[in-house]
């Protein structure tokens, strides 16, 4: 049989499988090239055909390729059908051509029936087995999903069973769905007591206003999560303070589903927070408030701006208290501060006063509401009554006294900072006034002055340096022959916004504040200067120059040296200087200005005393000096005037000490001479020289040297 | 007291955002799936009845589709060989889908039996498939990530220890960016993958197009909004902009069939009627 049956032609399987391809690879997906698949679908028509012609017939070869197609993923059901067919129509004329053989279709069909019974079976395997793969998966990946979802969940529970902070769910009517332990603990009900109730039950008289706005905000979908601090009330009725955070839940379109809150207990927190609130705004020692709840509630008066409302403060500090302190020791001074504050507090809180202690020993107390008339004296005063009872302490009776100052103004007129700096002028007030247990009323007038003052006295120093003092010259004449003699060198200060101020204005300030030395100095070399270039001009006229050297420059050991450099500089001749000096500086004691005065003359300048009469000079101790001129004070003259029977008086005075400055070889200069008349009964005391606006008031030096010149012409 | 509340507007957007980021919790086989209804098109009983509907509702509005997915397997198949033959032996294959037959990894190791392939798909029951039907393949490994979160990707895909980040990986995108659409921002997703491998690598990227297509073609796309996803047609500048400025392999970006087919015999007369665009680039040396 084997001889017989005819060769199978490679090329042409290969033609079969080349219309095989043709015919399925565009209706499946192949994972392989058509190269690929043309090759194992040659394969696959060899088989069969070899199937076909074999001597001993099976159809397994068939069923087998049948297997093969669908594996190859060939499984369209129009593969099967032109699979089918073509076996038929082309696989002998193709593969086997001649082939005959008496079964020939026989076979042929039950080829047929193995290749479709193959596909069949390998198709419902395959579909049950990937039926069965993608179903696994899907349950996998759904276990899977449903897992870490309840691994989430147990996640959850863990946290909510076992969490600190409280947590509740409410759903959007605020019925509370769950709650925590730690809930339940806190408020102390349990949790079934809380799954009934309905969060609006727990609302709290103390709540903050808008807090169950914001709760409204939140269920509404307006907002996803408020955090306050809110207070409940526990099943006992006792308070718990909680800091809440409740959040928004919401269902996958945006919809609001349900709250969370949180809730942690801060009662103890808070009351630590009370209690340091205490701390900060009270005085340990006292318990008094201190100033900052003093100046908290002084602040909140002076907003209170409604109505034309006056406040007032008294400023309360003890006498003497650092001497009490210092010689009976700081547990007395204690002691005595706590008695104070409990009377003042007693005083005061009575009449629903604030008392605080500002420090120290310094207390006030704040009036919220005063008239006009002056309630807050009344105030200050009942204050310095409870601390004049004398205070028992050990064996230590203390009188003790205070001082007030008191500030009472509407609350419109300045800030609280204003308030108090008034409140401590007035209080040095008070305390200036010498005594102890007194009371300063504030007088906004007064401290306006001081405030210029020490305006001034704070600007001189920069004067100075800029050159703003300027020095005028007043003539002194001679009552003999009307010459003048002398020129009184007086000091003014230049101000750029307060023009031209007398030495009355600042002088004083400048002995505070230690400045006279310097602008001592300054008028001295200046005046020195100036009289050094009118002798050099008017040699013959020997004009002297006179200059007020203050106390202070006295008694400081430089001032020789400074004097004689003036001189040096200015070749002034010596006995063309006058120093005048007044009856206060030379009394100071010990000896020293006598000692520095002899040092002055002994420089050959000329010294006088200015302002004679107004001091208590001792007459002995005048002899004592080297004094060359007395200069009458101002009043003597003044008082000397016609018609007035109290110039008898004056004339009489006058008389007196020109004849005592005379008997101590010392010469006369009288001041203020306004009037001729004056100037003739001067003369006719033997008064020897005079200065006023009769002769001239202060000039500027051009002045001066104009009357030098004018003088020395011919008849002049 | 309130001080620290956020302002509403704030939270809405970021719980949005999100949400959109979020892997899906729960697996829902009330609907169809993209990658079962692909499936189905390409011969597989990897499917669920209403998957079949789905695919039978398409290929009746469209017989061309089943061709169009047949078309994009073949696409996909000859890109990797080829990209095997040029060397590469890793690859990151995103939006994988379930792999009936014609894997990237049968394909690849098929040339090179060291090959290494990380499968990426957003959908749980794709995953679970790709894990049990790679259990014994120990050169992959299966991620469950979303392509909009390439950060997530990359450092999961890290995680895996199969791929060397620092030389030249097949970054594979057949048939997914279509489902991403504009407001997802595709640009910057494909700048942030190709960012994240090293020169020499290549980028393989299969796309939906409405260019030169039937009406009906267009309706169809509607329908897989369906699926979990909508896709979104694209323009072939659209497409080649996603290589950004790396070199594109001969022939370009073309109607899918054209690219490099096995034998000029399978080109259809009307290369365009399967309605994608493929091509492979390749990153250059830096610099
Ligand atoms: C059409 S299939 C492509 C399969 C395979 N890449 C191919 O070309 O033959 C698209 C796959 O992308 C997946 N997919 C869709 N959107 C995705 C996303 N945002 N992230 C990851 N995978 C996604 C689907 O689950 C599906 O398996």
């Amino acid at each position: 049989m084997a001889l017989s049956a005819p060769e199978i032609s490679t090329s042409g399987a290969q033609r079969y499988a080349g219309r095989w391809t043709h015919a399925i690879a565009r209706r499946a997906f192949v994972p392989m090239t058509s190269e690929q698949v043309q090759e194992l679908l040659t394969g696959h028509a060899v088989r069969l055909a070899q199937a076909l012609a074999a001597e001993e017939f099976s159809a397994e070869p068939a069923r087998e390729v049948g297997r093969a197609l669908v594996e190859a993923n060939l499984t369209e059901p129009d593969t099967l059908g032109w699979s089918l067919r073509a076996l038929t129509e082309h696989l002998v004329d193709d593969v086997v051509p001649g082939l005959a053989l008496p079964d020939q279709a026989a076979r042929l069909t039950r080829l047929q029936a193995a290749l479709a019974e193959g596909f069949a079976w390998a198709l419902r395997d395959r579909t049950f087995a990937q039926q069965e793969r993608i179903s696994r998966s899907a349950w996998e990946a759904r276990n899977e999903a449903e897992q870490a979802l309840r691994d989430s969940e147990a996640r959850f529970r863990a946290v909510f069973s076992g969490a600190a902070i409280g947590i509740g769910i409410g759903d959007l009517t605020g019925q509370i769905v769950d709650v925590n332990q730690s809930f339940a603990d806190m408020l102390g009900y349990s949790r079934d007591e809380l799954r009934e109730l309905n969060v609006s039950t727990l609302f709290h008289d103390g709540d903050a206003p808008g807090i169950w706005e914001l709760y409204e905000d939140l269920i509404e979908g307006k907002r996803d999560r408020v955090r306050i601090e809110k207070r409940y009330f526990r099943k006992d009725g006792s308070e718990l303070w909680t800091d809440l955070a409740v959040t928004l839940i919401r269902h996958d379109d945006g919809r609001p589903r349900f709250t969370v809150a949180m809730v942690q207990d801060i009662t103890e927190r808070y009351a630590l927070q009370q209690r340091l609130r205490f701390q900060a705004l009270h005085d340990p020692l006292t318990g008094l408030p201190n100033r900052t709840l003093f100046f908290e509630r002084l602040e909140a008066v002076l907003q209170d701006r409604e109505h034309d409302r006056r406040v007032g403060v008294c400023f309360l500090d003890l006498d003497g208290f650092k001497a009490i302190n210092d010689a009976l020791g700081h547990d007395v001074g204690d002691q005595l501060l706590i008695v104070v504050a409990r009377r003042l507090a007693e005083a005061g809180a009575g009449a629903g006063h604030l008392v605080a202690r500002m420090g120290g020993d310094e207390f006030v107390i704040l009036v919220e509401d005063v008239d006009e008339e002056g309630t807050a004296i009344e105030v200050a005063e009942s204050a310095l009554r409870a601390v004049a009872d004398p205070v028992y302490i050990g064996a230590n009776q203390l009188a003790v006294s205070a001082s007030v100052g008191v500030v009472d103004r509407f609350v419109t007129e300045g800030t609280a900072a204003d308030l108090m700096k008034a409140a401590d002028t007035t209080l040095y007030w008070a305390k200036a006034e010498g005594g102890r247990g007194r009371w300063a009323r504030y007088d906004p007038e007064r401290a306006a002055r001081e405030a210029t003052s020490t305006a001034l006295a704070a600007a001189l120093p920069a004067a100075l340096a800029r050159d703003e003092f300027v020095v005028e010259y007043q003539p002194i004449v001679s009552l003999g022959n009307g010459g003048m003699r002398a020129v009184e060198a007086l000091i003014r200060w230049q101000h750029p916004t307060l023009g031209l101020l007398s030495p009355d204005q600042f002088i004083g300030l400048a002995e505070e504040t230690g400045l006279i030395i310097r602008l001592g100095q300054w008028v001295l070399e200046r005046s020195c200067a100036e009289a050094g270039r009118w002798h050099k001009e008017f040699p013959r006229a020997r004009l002297m120059v006179s200059v007020n050297l203050s106390a202070r420059q006295v008694s400081d050991p430089e001032i020789v040296d400074q004097v004689a450099g003036a001189l040096r500089h200015s070749g002034l001749p010596p006995d063309l200087l006058q120093l005048e000096l007044t009856e206060s500086a030379l009394m100071a004691p010990g000896g020293e200005p006598v000692r520095a005065l002899r040092r002055l003359a002994s420089t050959g300048v000329r010294l006088a005393i200015d302002d004679f009469g107004t001091g208590y000079s001792n007459l002995a101790y005048l002899r004592q000096l080297p004094i060359h001129t007395l200069k009458l004070a101002g009043p003597f003259v003044d008082g000397m005037r016609a018609q007035d029977p109290a110039s008898v008086v004056a004339e009489r005075i006058v008389d007196a000490l020109v004849r005592l400055a005379h008997a101590l070889g010392l010469s006369v200069t009288a001041e203020s001479v306004e009037t001729l008349e004056q100037v003739e009964r001067l003369t006719a005391l033997g008064c020897d020289s005079g200065q006023g606006r009769h002769f001239g008031t202060p000039a500027a030096p051009a002045t001066i040297a104009e009357l030098l010149r004018s003088a020395e012409m011919p008849g002049g | 007291m309130l001080g620290r509340d956020h302002e509403p507007s704030d939270i809405e957007r970021r719980r949005t955002m999100e949400q959109s980021r979020a892997l899906p919790t729960e697996v829902d086989l009330s609907r169809p799936s993209a990658a079962r209804v692909y499936d189905y098109f390409l011969g597989g009983a990897h499917n669920f009845e209403i998957d079949r509907q789905l695919a039978q509702q398409i290929a009746a509005m469209t017989p061309n589709l089943a061709d169009t997915m047949r078309a994009g397997r073949a696409f996909l198949r000859r890109a990797v060989a080829e990209l095997t033959r040029l060397g590469v032996d890793q690859y990151l294959d995103i939006g994988s889908g379930i792999p009936t037959v014609g894997n990237v990894h049968e394909v690849a190791q098929g040339i090179n039996p060291k090959a290494r392939i990380v499968y990426v798909d957003i959908d749980p029951v794709a995953v679970a498939h790709s894990r049990s039907i790679l259990e014994d393949n120990p050169l992959t490994a299966v991620i469950q990530a979303d392509v909009r979160d390439p950060a997530h990707i990359l450092s999961e895909a890290r995680e895996t220890g199969l791929l060397d980040f620092t030389k030249p990986i097949g970054v594979l995108l057949a048939g997914i960016v279509h489902f991403v659409p504009d407001s997802d921002d595709p640009d910057r997703l494909m700048a942030a993958l190709r960012d994240a491998v090293p020169p020499g690598s290549y980028l393989v990227i299969s796309h939906s197009t409405y260019e030169d297509q039937p009406q009906e073609m267009l309706d169809a796309q509607k329908l897989s909004a369906r699926t979990a996803t909508e896709i979104t047609l694209r323009s072939k500048a659209q497409v080649s902009a996603y290589f950004g400025d790396w070199e594109l392999l001969e022939p370009g970006v073309v109607h899918m069939p054209l690219w490099r087919p096995d034998s000029p015999d399978d080109v259809d007369d009307q290369p365009e009627r399967f309605g994608a665009f493929g091509g492979v680039a390749r990153k250059p040396a830096a610099g």
